[in-house]
């Protein structure tokens, strides 16, 4: 859901990163937030459990810039990972307008990937959203781990729609931005379209 | 725009303003703030310089959305206030017109019994300027939908791609 505010003359977006436990949806969001100037973001909130695992969310607001007069604002926030925090999960959803699928690239991951997906797939059905319609960004993280499984298998494994899709290593930083821009590039598109 | 997309022009932000001054006069409060149920901040009034409101914001709505599902786990439609009681500062929360929630921060200055009694006045001011807006945008639509207008379908992929480029 898109927020439209004439009198502030501002665009807020919600962008809601996805994708199974320990993935890396976090850590994308501590990238951005360690690589973005103080005065363009605010602070970043995260409701973990004492061992870091996300427990409700974690939220970052961020300023982009301008456009036609506005202020872009987007709003990040990531899910709960672990299956059994399915309830937040589909809170968090709610109004979103973009979604960014964080994949784990190890061998062993696959399965957990491939769930996560029609997790999400089911989820935004019960918010009244249609994956195949929504701006959807799909990340392959991890890609320096050895036992990480070759790209073009992994695309056609989890990629379902010709999504744009990106290599990353959310730890050193890499194809965070890329990922990111791309998911604010398809969502102001789409405000567009409309 | 879609169905869900909240618009807010300047003539119902000012009115909204208003209502959240009064209540935060009428109930000696320290803080009155709006946010969508989303956690957009709608708008804001009182002492903001000790606090990060984007980030209240952002956890008021999360907060209302679990506590929107323990609600129907019970089966209860919704549980239409929270209170939550500190040592010195308490939060009142309480949803208006079914999509925005009103948040309102104060300390022994007032009373909870005062707090609820004004809020309920301002619930009923802002349902008003929210179904105004209602109407707003259904005839803007209709207009622009006649004119073939929408501020944003002249955003081209360069203003795009200017965006991050710092």
């Amino acid at each position: 859901m898109t927020f439209i505010n004439y009198a502030a003359r501002e665009i807020n977006c919600k962008i809601v990163y996805y994708g199974p436990g320990l993935g890396g949806k976090t850590t994308n969001l501590q990238h951005v937030y360690d690589k973005t100037s103080p005065g363009a973001r605010g602070r970043l909130i995260s409701l973990a459990t004492d061992t870091d695992r996300t427990l409700f969310f974690d939220f970052l607001p961020l300023e982009v810039g301008e456009i036609r007069g506005f202020k872009a604002r987007f709003h990040l926030y990531t899910v709960p990972g672990q299956v059994f925090y399915d309830a937040s999960r589909k809170l968090i959803l709610r109004g979103v307008d973009g979604v960014i699928f964080v994949a784990d690239s190890q061998d062993s991951r696959m399965e957990a990937n491939a769930e996560s997906i029609r997790n999400l797939d089911r989820n935004l059905k019960e918010q009244g959203y249609d994956i195949s319609k929504i701006p959807y960004v799909l990340q392959f993280n991890k890609r320096d781990l050895s036992t990480a499984v070759p790209v073009d298998e992994m695309y056609r494994r989890l990629n379902i729609k010709g999504e744009p899709t990106f290599e990353a290593v959310a730890t050193n930083g890499r194809g965070v931005f890329d990922t990111l821009k791309a998911s604010a590039k398809l969502i102001l598109t789409d405000l567009r379209k409309k | 725009m879609s169905s869900q997309d909240l618009l807010l022009y300047d003539e119902e932000f000012e009115k909204i303003r208003q209502a959240l001054q009064r209540l935060l006069e009428d109930a000696s409060a320290k803080l009155v703030f709006l946010v969508d149920k989303n956690g957009q901040q709608i708008a804001a009034v009182g002492d903001l310089s000790s606090l990060d409101t984007t980030s209240l914001a952002s956890l008021t709505a999360g907060n209302v959305a679990a506590t929107d599902g323990l609600a129907r786990l019970i089966g209860e439609k919704e549980f239409t206030i929270l209170f939550h009681e500190g040592e010195k500062d308490n939060i009142h929360i309480s949803i208006v017109a079914r999509r925005v929630i009103l948040v309102v921060i104060f300390d022994d200055r007032a009373s909870l019994g005062l707090v609820r009694l004004r809020v309920r006045r301002a619930t009923a001011e802002l349902e008003a300027v929210f179904a105004e807006i209602g109407r707003k945008v259904e005839s803007r639509k209709a207009d622009a939908r006649a004119a073939q207008e929408n501020p944003f379908s002249e955003i081209t992929d360069d203003d795009i791609d200017r965006l991050f480029s710092e």
